[in-house]
């Protein structure tokens, strides 16, 4: 019984993947490999490409200062990003684990959680515009208050509208993974901790904190990807002010500069793989799955 | 209808039940011009019925492909009209990566020169637009009013004409064959709030003025924004430049660097890429002047707000209004009907009516003659001849936008146009400039 499943194992396994494997290459694949390629030619400067083979897009890339510039400023973004929402998301799914008594109750709220992302991701990131504006609802009601004299020009078209607009965004994708994570934890093993005289914070801390790791992980894969990738909240939220790689790259496909924008995709991806790669190795996730 | 009758040629009765050759073409003939008479079938018909399934996609930029044009053409001529709106970088992008999901696609004096270039649109046939002899001599000889129209950056004059209709080399001078055909045209400047600006403007120097720092935005599209950046240096006195529209490296580097330390002392409040942002801006009160197009203006009025459109007349060297020119082109692969169907939409669009709606937020015709023929006396002394609105003006949707007696800002389409300085245009040195903008988005 043993060795039948062993010997039909491999093949088994590869029919199982087929599926996947028949969306991934032409759809994926095949255009990265597409993008990559296109990276190593030269562009006429009218859309179209000089055959030929040069590293010249990539080293413009590396010798210009605005690439350093630019990637340091989305990666501070994901980093801001990526701290608040966890911050957020990480009370939000304790407080849904641990303080709401019902199982069913606490499903359902988690499941309001995602309501709003029922509607479109771009309407909602622009609702922030009328709310922080100079004559919108913050600094008016502020205003109206005397808490301020002069409305706060700060809250909108700047970094801090652009991180506010990414948290809103992205919570959710840091609220599922720890909730998932959460919901396994034993209570028991909590009990026992408060038994032996664990104050709440000491819980977290030593308990509940080492044993989210992998939802923590899994969130943050997500928010950093996306915030990389991202260049239309960037756009928007900064009223222009602040650029991104993926804006950067945007422009060039503007004027028609296709290998210049494809040497700056292909490092990019690079980037963004080695990132997820040394998130994903903060944890074991096969370890996580089999528990 | 009976035999027919045997008054000439032989009788089909008496020789039987074979009629003649001749009794057949009669009566063919009689049943044909009867049919024809009740209009069963007819020429005109029978062409109605199959342009019906034909439809058009025009594809272009949201302030010249309007849906309300589409709806009526399609009215007008019976076959289908699609509007699809992509801002400018898409557009062209969608043009040359994917010519066959596109029948018109709108293009800007530098735009045709690129599709030209990659062989992705087919000459248009000038002789079979019936307009074209009363097309403004801005687009025919380059000039108005007998003065020479200026050629920094891509004017449509030069952009217009190709040799052969497979061309991909621009030619100087008028041909048979057309890139584009002018459509929408206008001259740019800059919009303020004359409630909030303290003194009237009318010149471009007062966009990078102190005095607005924080209160200022500028428009997030390299290639114009630069252009507009330009006129308020030289506006400023800060730097000549040879040719606004195709701009030396030295050049570009001075811009920019201007435009940075602007920006670090933090005088934009904001930049924008989408008309409607420009107009939220202004009407929100974040910004009380910036560079605008004329529609946004209009916008801006119609939400009772004011705000004015700087008439930046020539001043020697200095100054003068950023033109621009949207047209119609051909995709390449049109042919047999549904390339008549597009002649017959490209003639429609000069017969009035989408001249008349434009003009009403601020636009030109090519062809002004029969845009007036569908504008009220009102709108034309209004828009077109600058004299004070004998009656309230509403804009293109029936929305009332100016009481009576309003002058149009800038004064007369000879004024404006006339004192066009530079136009949109794609520089040699593109590549370099779009990397110096994203220099000034990052800093």
């Amino acid at each position: 019984m043993e060795s039948k499943v062993k010997a039909g194992g491999s093949s088994t396994g590869w029919l199982l993947i087929l599926p996947l494997v028949l969306i991934l290459v032409p759809f994926f694949i095949v255009p990265i490999i597409g993008v990559v390629a296109a990276s190593f030619v030269q562009s006429d400067g009218f859309g179209g490409i000089i055959p030929s083979f040069t590293f010249e897009n990539y080293k413009n890339l590396f010798t210009s200062a605005l690439t350093y510039q630019l990637y340091w400023a989305t990666l501070k973004f994901s980093v801001f990003a990526w701290f608040f929402s966890l911050l957020i998301g990480f009370w939000i799914a304790y407080f849904l684990v641990f303080h709401v008594r019902s199982p069913l109750l606490a499903l359902g709220l988690f499941l309001i959680c995602t309501v709003p992302f029922w509607t479109s991701n771009i309407i909602r990131m622009i609702s922030w515009i009328p709310l922080l504006g100079k004559e919108g609802l913050i600094n008016s009601a502020l205003l109206k208050v005397h808490a301020i004299d002069q409305p706060l020009e700060v809250l909108l078209f700047s970094s801090l509208a652009v991180v506010i607009a990414y948290v809103h965004q992205l919570t959710i994708f840091m609220i599922v993974p720890i909730f998932n994570s959460m919901a396994r934890i034993d209570k028991r093993t909590i009990e026992a901790a408060r038994d032996a005289g664990a104050s709440r914070f000491e819980i977290v801390r030593f308990i509940v904190l080492p044993l989210c790791k992998t939802g923590i992980a899994l969130g943050s894969i997500f928010v950093v990807s996306i915030v990389m990738g991202d260049f239309f909240v960037v756009k928007v939220m900064s009223g222009g002010g602040s650029a991104s790689v993926v804006g950067a790259f945007y422009e060039d496909i503007g004027v028609l500069q296709y290998p210049s924008a494809a040497a700056s995709a292909t490092i990019l991806t690079i980037i963004v793989l080695l990132l997820v790669v040394g998130i994903l190795r903060t944890v074991d996730i096969r370890k996580e799955l089999a528990r | 209808m009976g035999r027919p009758t045997d008054k000439s040629g032989k009788s089909s009765i008496a020789e039987g039940h074979r009629p003649s050759r001749r009794q057949l073409l009669k009566g063919a003939a009689a049943v044909a011009g009867a049919a024809a008479g009740s209009s069963v079938i007819g020429a005109p018909v029978i062409w109605a019925q199959e342009i019906k399934d034909i439809e058009l996609r025009h594809v272009g930029v949201s302030y010249s492909v309007v849906k309300a044009i589409g709806d009526q053409a399609a009215k007008d001529l019976g076959f289908k009209v699609t509007m699809q709106n992509l801002d400018t970088s898409a557009a062209i992008n969608r043009f040359i990566t994917q010519p066959n999901t596109v029948d018109i696609p709108d293009l800007e004096g530098w735009q045709a020169k690129l599709a030209a270039k990659r062989g992705v649109i087919q000459g248009i046939n000038v002789k079979k637009v019936k307009e074209f002899d009363n097309f403004l001599p801005i687009f025919t000889k380059g000039e108005l009013d007998g003065h020479k129209i200026p050629r920094e950056g891509i004017s449509p004059y030069e952009a217009m004409y190709i040799a052969k209709p497979d061309a991909t080399d621009l030619h100087e001078g008028v041909t048979e064959w057309a890139t584009f055909l002018p459509q929408v045209y206008n001259a740019d400047s800059i919009g303020y709030r004359p409630d909030l600006v303290d003194h009237p403007v009318t010149e471009w120097k007062d966009l990078i003025d102190p005095k607005y720092k924080g209160k200022a935005a500028i428009l997030d599209v390299p290639a114009i924004g630069i252009m507009d950046a330009a006129l308020c240096m030289e506006s400023a006195g800060l730097i000549k430049y040879g040719n606004k529209g195709n701009m030396t490296k030295q050049e570009i580097d001075f811009t920019i660097e201007k435009l940075i330390e602007l920006k670090k002392s933090g005088h934009f409040r904001a930049t924008w890429t989408t008309f409607d942002q420009s107009v939220q801006l202004m009407a929100a009160g974040e910004v009380i002047i910036q560079s605008m197009w004329s529609p946004a203006v209009a916008a801006v009025r119609v939400k009772q707000t004011p705000c004015i459109y700087a008439p930046v007349n020539k001043k020697g060297d200095k100054e003068g209004y950023r033109g621009w020119c949207n047209g119609l082109g051909l995709m390449k692969h049109l042919s047999g009907k549904k390339l008549d169907a597009a002649y017959e939409y490209i003639n429609w669009y000069y017969s009035g009516w989408q001249g008349a709606f434009v003009s009403r937020y601020g636009y030109y015709s090519p062809v002004p003659s029969t845009a007036k023929k569908q504008m009220t006396p009102t709108e034309w002394a209004f828009w077109y001849e600058g004299k004070p609105a004998p009656e309230e003006i509403k804009d293109p949707y029936g929305v009332p936008m100016e009481k009576a007696g309003t002058v149009r800002d800038g004064g007369s389409f000879l004024e404006r146009v006339k004192n066009i300085s530079c136009w949109n245009t794609l520089m040699d040195e593109a590549a370099y400039m779009n990397k110096r903008w994203n220099d000034f988005k990052v800093a």
